[in-house]
């Protein structure tokens, strides 16, 4: 592979993906690493300030957890078919992985949203406490970052039907990728730090 | 110069080494997810020692994350310029976790006695 920059029209380079978007886009990564670090450190400064509501404990469901860990564990195993497919330059089986994984993110993010609804219909909003909104704004602006991802998922299959595989889609998937794996982290992080040690 | 096919009859090693890749992966988080969830749910170590497990598990499998799934994704001519800047992240998210932490148990020890 070279270094040369991809222009839209494909046909007469040797770079399959445009490397300097795939760098500039980790760059973006690191930087929404960063602002999710400051979540963390206020949500562990204000976690125990509850101002006489509801806590971390009583929110804490730990196997419905579970269940969206291992639907974002398993959506990323699912995503690396959509890239090994994409590599044999599989559409159909490319449309099949991004389908399952899009239906896998699609049900973490229903089962956060009606966590979220039910504290909100109990009277528990951000606005009650500290503790509640640090921790509507950690979890929920990850929860906005994977709809995010649903979304781009979508405009990725249709766009895929439209020019099929170049060197621009194959830049767009190992992006989405990248963005993906960088939410799964996160998650691991906040499953660990809010929910689990928040039941210990 | 040699010229680049992506099809999978003449190179389907690469599809296959990243299947595995991303299996292996996945299988580790799996284990690590698990573990970590039966520790805390069962109670199985005192709580200190619980809160030390469950974070080095979650970093453990944030490496794994990190190796197994997102660098498949990253470009491989830029490996330097991705892990320097990878490095200083961490270090700006370790000054600002640990810094901001500080400075609020001082300042809350300050405002109680």
């Amino acid at each position: 592979m070279t270094t040369h920059a991809v222009d839209n029209d494909n046909a007469h380079h040797h770079a399959d993906v445009d490397n300097k978007a795939i760098f500039g886009f980790w760059i973006y990564i690191l930087s929404d690493f960063i602002v999710f670090a400051a979540l963390f450190a206020t949500y562990a400064v204000l976690h125990n300030n509850t101002y006489g509501g509801i806590s971390i404990k009583q929110i804490t469901n730990l196997p419905v957890l579970l269940t969206q860990s291992l639907l974002f564990i398993f959506s990323s195993l699912t995503y690396g078919m959509v890239k090994a497919a994409l590599q044999n330059g599989s559409i159909q089986k490319m449309r099949l992985w991004l389908f399952v994984t899009f239906c896998l993110g699609l049900g973490f993010v229903i089962i956060e949203y009606q966590g979220f609804a039910q504290l909100l219909h109990s009277g528990n909003s951000w606005q009650t406490s500290a503790f509640l909104s640090s921790y509507f704004t950690l979890v929920g602006l990850h929860g906005i970052h994977v709809v995010v991802g649903l979304l781009w998922m979508i405009i990725l299959a249709i766009q895929l039907g439209m020019q099929g595989i170049t060197p621009m889609m194959k830049t767009r998937f190992a992006c989405l990728g990248m963005f993906w794996d960088f939410l799964n982290i996160l998650w691991i992080f906040i499953f660990a730090i809010v929910y689990l040690m928040g039941a210990i | 110069m040699s010229i680049h096919y992506e099809s999978a009859t003449i190179a389907p090693s690469k599809s296959e080494a990243m299947v595995k890749t991303y299996s292996v992966g996945f299988v580790v988080s799996l284990v690590l997810t698990l573990t970590a969830f039966a520790f805390v749910d069962k109670h199985l170590l005192s709580t200190t020692a619980l809160y030390i497990v469950v974070a080095a598990l979650a970093f453990i499998q944030a490496f794994i994350h990190l190796r197994f799934f997102l660098r498949n994704n990253l470009s491989q001519e830029d490996s330097k310029w991705n892990t320097i800047s990878f490095l200083f992240t961490i270090l700006v998210m370790v000054v600002l976790i640990s810094g901001s932490l500080w400075i609020m148990y001082n300042l809350n020890y300050n405002m109680v006695h």
